[in-house]
């Protein structure tokens, strides 16, 4: 097994990584803004998320009857809190605010929070149409959590560890993109998902009145869409250590190529959200089970017997 | 001195979170109250050093709370489950078992004379851990597994209301199966 290559940094690094996750959610929401803007044919928009900020930052917070406001805000505030969870697992470069053994494993623990938090958002309204949106969610969380679980397995298995440092020391040479694209597809279908973002979005569907996002107003729903793109930022983040090589690069230090890498994941997750239809639950449930979780498992397979092979 | 703190804090959320479990009136309330309880176990697990099964622990039973909401309205109905409820059923067996129980296993804890550690706790504890309860059993484990899958399979084609032949046809001809829902890769 090689060197470990990656450092772990005080604690007081997390600020750093906060910020950093901040502005990566924010660059992905003015992305977003921007093409939408372009997509009917109108200048500018990318200034869209500040502004967007500052109104719901004036806004009255709606209040429904009988709402369970304990889990409602569980639920809202956690999505941020669970994206800031997951980056602490993620090395920027060859720093991380903490290389546990069991990585790969503490950033599944903290997607299947998602599972918890979204449709106790959605539950928390006592609304119709909120607590509808929950549940579509969790009818997508069964069908791409099992194939996520073993997209997260391949880059474990090769590298022989679930420590996110020693993936990313067994990449040299080779990223694990290019001989598991398998499991990189299906861990990005997982990342949607677990952001409820683009083909994934059906939770918040304009066809249910924005669903789990309905009864949100104010700071609550800033707070929810920020944890969103938070979670959509943090999903691509871990994308570069486990498939990208992680800050593997010529020229730029290894910091720099983390972050290039995420704004290039983050940007073509969000570009992809105008070029592919919503996932109706009950159709992506066979997709996931019939077509993702098959197709995760053959990528095991295949990256096992190599990895037995080699030895 | 902070582990030591650390674990009561723990301990004290658990078995709060576990009496809430009884006490509210929700049974979305009583699904995240299980839940916390259990993530505070999990935590108690990382204490020990046991970094793999206190966060396997976490992801279970978080997710294992959440599809118990699927149930909650595909077994109960929608109606029951998101109305206020009384969470406890049974009450006078269920605090006389509980009772007993709780006397028997804290008598105990006072009561055993608990061994000197002899040696240091092994490098990798979770393979250590794993070994101590399945090494010699590997094959009774390799076995059990695939039984489970089986059990799990039956169940649920028992379970079915609809069987080959509604989707089939009676003689298991008809393409595409006839089925009340469509599935989502074009059969």
């Amino acid at each position: 097994m090689p060197e470990a290559v990656v450092m772990t940094v005080p604690g007081y690094w997390a600020v750093l990584a906060a910020v950093l996750l901040g502005g990566l959610a924010v660059f992905a929401a003015a992305l977003d803004a921007g093409l939408s803007d372009r997509a009917q044919g109108l200048g500018g928009g990318w200034g869209a998320p500040l502004a967007g900020t500052a109104r719901l930052l004036r806004q009255r917070r709606r209040t429904t009857v009988a709402a369970d406001a304990v889990l409602w805000r569980v639920g809202n505030a956690g999505m941020l809190m669970g994206a800031l969870l997951m980056v602490a697992v993620v090395p920027l470069g060859w720093w991380a605010l903490a290389d546990l053994d069991v990585g790969v494993v503490w950033f599944n623990a903290v997607d299947v929070m998602v599972w918890a938090l979204v449709w106790l958002a959605g539950w928390g309204a006592n609304s119709t149409h909120s607590l509808v949106g929950g549940y579509r969610f969790l009818a997508h969380g069964l069908a791409y959590e099992l194939p996520l679980m073993f997209a997260l397995v391949a880059p474990a298995i090769a590298a022989g560890s679930l420590s996110v440092g020693d993936v990313v020391a067994a990449q040299e040479g080779l990223w694990f993109v290019v001989w598991m694209p398998v499991a990189f597809v299906v861990f990005l279908v997982g990342v949607t998902g677990f952001s409820v973002w683009g083909p994934s979005a059906p939770a918040l569907g304009a066809d249910i009145a924005g669903g789990v996002l309905s009864e949100l107003s104010g700071v609550d729903r800033l707070v929810f869409l920020a944890g969103r793109y938070a979670f959509l930022a943090a999903g691509a983040a871990f994308s570069v250590p486990l498939f990208l090589g992680g800050g593997a690069g010529p020229v730029l230090p290894g910091w720099a190529w983390s972050l290039v890498k995420t704004a290039a994941v983050l940007g073509v997750l969000v570009w992809l959200r105008r070029k592919l239809p919503a996932l109706r639950p009950d159709r992506f449930m066979e997709i996931g089970w019939v077509v993702m979780l098959p197709a995760a498992l053959l990528q095991d397979l295949v990256v096992a017997l190599i990895v037995v092979g080699k030895a | 001195m902070l582990i030591g703190i650390a674990f009561w804090v723990l301990a004290v959320v658990a078995v709060a979170a576990g009496v809430a479990v009884f006490v509210v009136d929700s049974m979305a309330r009583a699904t995240y109250a299980l839940a916390l309880s259990f993530i505070a176990v999990g935590v108690q697990i990382l204490l020990l050093g046991q970094s793999y099964l206190g966060v396997i622990t976490i992801l279970m039973m978080v997710m294992e709370m959440a599809v118990m909401a699927v149930y909650m309205v595909m077994f109960m109905g929608m109606n029951p489950a998101l109305m206020p409820m009384d969470m406890t059923h049974g009450k006078k067996t269920a605090i006389g078992a509980s009772a007993g129980v709780f006397v028997l296993l804290a008598a105990g804890a006072l009561l055993i004379p608990w061994p000197e550690r002899r040696g240091v706790p092994p490098e990798d504890v979770t393979a250590a851990l794993g070994l101590e309860i399945m090494g010699e059993k590997m094959l009774v484990m390799a076995v059990i597994g695939p039984v489970m899958v089986a059990t799990i399979v039956a169940g649920v084609v028992l379970a079915a209301h609809r069987s080959r032949y509604d989707r089939f046809g009676d003689d298991l001809r008809r393409r595409p199966a006839d089925d009340p829902q469509a599935g989502g890769v074009g059969r």
